[in-house]
C-alpha cells in the first residue's frame, strides 16, 4: 500500500515538462506580437505623418498639383459611391445564393461541386477579377471606366464572403425551428422570409461588411478597369430639387477610390505629397475599422434576442 | 414498484367513456429511411376525441410513427413511406402523393420534444400560423391568439405581456406557448412528440392537465416514454418495439391485463 516515492524525480520530471510549457508560452507571445507590433508601428507611423494634415480642406477640397491644397473629396464621395453600388449587387445576390444553398438545394454532387467551387472563389487574386472585369463590364457590356463597373467588379470580389457568412449563418437555426414552421403549413417561401432570412440576418449582415471593408481598400480591380488617377468633379448628384427628383447618371460617370489617390500621392517625388497619402491611408483604414466595429456592434444588437 | 403505481393511476381514471367514431386510421404503414425499414405494417386507430399514447423503448419508431401524420418526413431526402394514414371524415389519405404535405400540416398541428418557440414575441409566436394561412384581419388574429393561449392555459400569466419575446418564458411556459400556436390553426388532430420530456415535474403536471381537457374538443395522438404518463393521460394505448405495433387497447385494459407478454414486461419494468 504506502510505500515512498521518489519525490525527488517527479519533481524534477514536472520541472523539465515545464521549462517546455514556458518555452512555448513565450514563443506564442513572440510570434503574436510580431503581428501585432508591426500593425501598430506602421499605422502609428502612419498617423505621426498623416494627422497634421487632416483638416476640414482636407476632406473638401480636390487633387491639386500643390500638396498643400490638395483634398481626397473625389476619393472619399467615389469610394463611399463605389461600396453603395457594391453593396446593391453583392447582398442580393449572396444573400439568395446562400438561402438557396442550404434551404433549397438538393443534396447531390452537384451541389458539392458549387459549394467547393464558392469557396475557392474567395481565394481568386483581385486583379483576375479586374481582369475579367474589364472584359465583361467595361467593353462586353458597354458599362464603360464607371462607377457601375467598379461596384459590379467589387461585388463579384466579395459575393463569395457573402454566400459563405449566408450560408454558416443559416446553417446555425436549430433544426427545431424549421420544423415548428413547416408544422404550421409554411411553404418553403415562407419560412425562409418569415424564419431563416430574419434570424440570420446578424450573420449574413457581420459578412457583408467584413466583405466591403475588404472591397474599399482594394487597388488592382479598380485601376484595371481605368479609374482615373486624378480627377476635380464629383458625380451628377443622385437627388436634385428639380423632378425627376432622383437620378441614376452617376453610376456612369468616371470616378477614383481612395487606395488610386493614395496610390497617385505616394508616386510623387515631394514629400509634402507623401503627408498626404499618409493622411488619406489613415482616414482609410479608419474607415476600414469603423466598418469592422460596425459589424460587431450590429452582431451584438441583433443576436441579443435570439439564443440557441 | 412501477407497476403499482401504473395501476392505481388506471382506476383513477378507469371511468372509460363512450365508443367514439374514427378520427384517422393507419392502414398496413411502414415506413423507410433509405433501406432501412422503421416501420413495419402498423395498422391502428384514432378515435374522435381521445387521447391515443403510443409507448415503447427508445428506438421502437413512436415518434417515426407519428411524424408520418403530418408528414413530417418529406422534410428529409431518402425517406418513403408505404401503405396509408386515412383522415376521417372526408377519408383522405395523408401519405398519397397527390395530396400536398402542406395541406395535410394545415389540417394536423404537431408538438415537438422540445419547447421551440420562434424568436419573435409571444404574440406572434401564437398567430404565425394564422398569418401563414392568410389570415390578414387584426381583430380576428387577436381573438384567436386569445383562445389559443386560454387554451393552453397560458393567458392569464402573459396576457400583459405578449410584445415580450417568447425566449423570456420558462421551459414550461414555453411548450404551453408552443400547444397554444398549434392550437391556433383549429388542427382536427393535435399530435404531440414527448411533449414532457425537457420539463420539470411541476410543469410535466400541467402539461398532462391540458392535454386531459383538451381531448374534450380534439382528437390527440401523443408520444410518451413514460408510462405512468401514457396510464394517465391516454384512453387508447399502443405498445411498439422495434418498428412494429406489439399491442393496441384500451388504456386501462393494457395496462392492468395485457394480452402480450412482450407489454406486459415492459409496462411492469421488467424490460426496457
Amino acid at each position: 500500500m504506502a510505500y515512498a516515492r521518489d519525490l525527488g524525480a517527479i519533481r524534477a520530471l514536472i520541472a523539465s515538462h515545464k521549462r517546455w510549457d514556458m518555452l512555448f508560452g513565450i514563443c506564442g507571445l513572440l510570434a503574436l506580437m510580431i503581428g501585432v507590433l508591426t500593425f501598430t508601428a506602421l499605422f502609428v507611423d502612419m498617423a505621426i505623418d498623416g494627422i497634421p494634415r487632416l483638416n476640414w480642406d482636407f476632406f473638401t477640397n480636390f487633387p491639386s498639383r500643390h500638396a498643400s491644397q490638395a483634398g481626397i473629396l473625389s476619393a472619399w464621395v467615389g469610394s463611399c459611391l463605389v461600396m453603395l453600388v457594391t453593396a446593391f449587387f453583392a447582398v442580393p445576390l449572396g444573400v439568395g445564393a446562400g438561402v438557396y444553398l442550404e434551404e433549397y438545394a438538393p443534396k447531390n454532387w452537384l451541389t458539392d461541386v458549387i459549394e467547393i467551387n464558392i469557396t475557392n472563389l474567395a481565394g481568386v487574386p483581385s486583379i483576375v477579377y479586374g481582369l475579367l472585369a474589364l472584359g465583361l463590364f467595361v467593353y462586353q457590356f458597354g458599362l464603360g471606366q464607371s462607377i457601375l463597373s467598379a461596384g459590379l467588379t467589387l461585388a463579384l470580389l466579395i459575393l463569395p464572403v457573402v454566400i459563405v457568412a449566408t450560408r454558416e449563418a443559416v446553417r446555425a437555426i436549430p433544426q427545431g425551428i424549421r420544423e415548428a414552421a413547416y408544422a404550421l403549413g409554411g411553404t418553403q417561401w415562407q419560412v425562409c422570409k418569415d424564419h431563416i432570412i430574419p434570424y440570420s440576418s446578424a450573420g449574413i449582415l457581420t459578412g457583408v461588411i467584413i466583405g466591403m471593408a475588404r472591397a474599399i481598400g482594394e487597388t488592382a480591380p479598380v485601376i484595371t478597369i481605368g479609374a482615373l488617377t486624378f480627377i476635380a468633379f464629383l458625380p451628377a448628384a443622385p437627388i436634385s430639387a428639380q423632378p425627376p427628383f432622383v437620378s441614376l447618371e452617376w453610376v456612369m460617370s468616371p470616378f477614383t477610390v481612395m487606395p488610386i489617390q493614395m496610390f497617385n500621392w505616394t508616386s510623387r517625388p515631394e514629400a509634402a505629397f507623401l503627408q498626404n497619402a499618409a493622411a488619406a491611408g489613415f482616414v482609410l483604414v479608419f474607415m476600414t475599422l469603423a466598418m469592422n466595429g460596425l459589424a460587431i456592434w450590429l452582431r451584438y444588437r441583433l443576436r441579443k434576442n435570439i439564443k440557441w | 414498484m412501477a407497476a403499482v403505481s401504473v395501476a392505481s393511476a388506471v382506476e383513477l381514471r378507469a371511468d372509460g367513456g363512450p365508443q367514439s367514431a374514427t378520427k384517422a386510421e393507419a392502414k398496413d404503414l411502414s415506413f423507410y429511411y433509405g433501406s432501412f425499414r422503421a416501420l413495419k405494417n402498423l395498422n391502428l386507430v384514432v378515435h374522435e376525441q381521445q387521447v391515443t399514447a403510443l409507448i415503447g423503448p427508445s428506438g421502437c419508431g413512436k415518434s417515426t410513427f407519428l411524424r408520418c401524420f403530418n408528414r413530417m418526413h418529406d422534410l428529409y431526402p431518402g425517406n418513403r413511406y408505404e401503405g396509408e394514414i386515412r383522415l376521417h371524415p372526408d377519408n383522405t389519405n395523408l401519405l398519397s402523393p397527390s395530396v400536398d404535405p402542406i395541406e395535410v400540416r394545415m389540417r394536423l398541428s404537431m408538438v415537438f420534444q422540445k419547447p421551440n418557440p420562434f424568436p419573435k414575441s409571444i404574440f406572434e409566436n401564437v398567430a404565425y400560423g394564422l398569418r401563414v394561412r392568410g389570415e390578414r384581419g387584426r381583430r380576428a388574429i387577436e381573438d384567436k391568439v386569445e383562445a389559443a393561449l386560454r387554451g393552453a392555459a397560458l393567458w392569464d400569466e402573459v396576457k400583459d405581456r405578449l410584445r415580450d419575446l417568447a425566449f423570456n418564458l420558462s421551459g414550461g411556459q414555453q411548450q404551453r406557448l408552443c400547444i397554444a400556436r398549434a392550437l391556433a390553426t383549429d388542427p382536427e388532430l393535435l399530435l404531440f412528440d414527448e411533449p414532457t420530456s425537457a420539463l420539470d415535474p411541476i410543469a410535466t403536471a400541467s402539461i398532462e392537465e391540458l392535454i386531459t381537457n383538451l381531448k374534450k374538443k380534439i382528437t390527440i395522438l401523443i408520444v410518451t416514454h413514460n408510462m405512468q404518463q401514457a396510464a394517465r393521460v391516454s384512453d387508447y394505448t399502443a405498445y411498439m418495439y422495434l418498428g412494429e405495433l406489439i399491442e393496441f387497447g384500451r388504456t386501462d385494459e393494457l395496462f392492468i391485463k395485457p394480452k402480450n407478454k412482450q407489454t406486459e414486461d415492459y409496462i411492469t419494468g421488467r424490460f426496457g
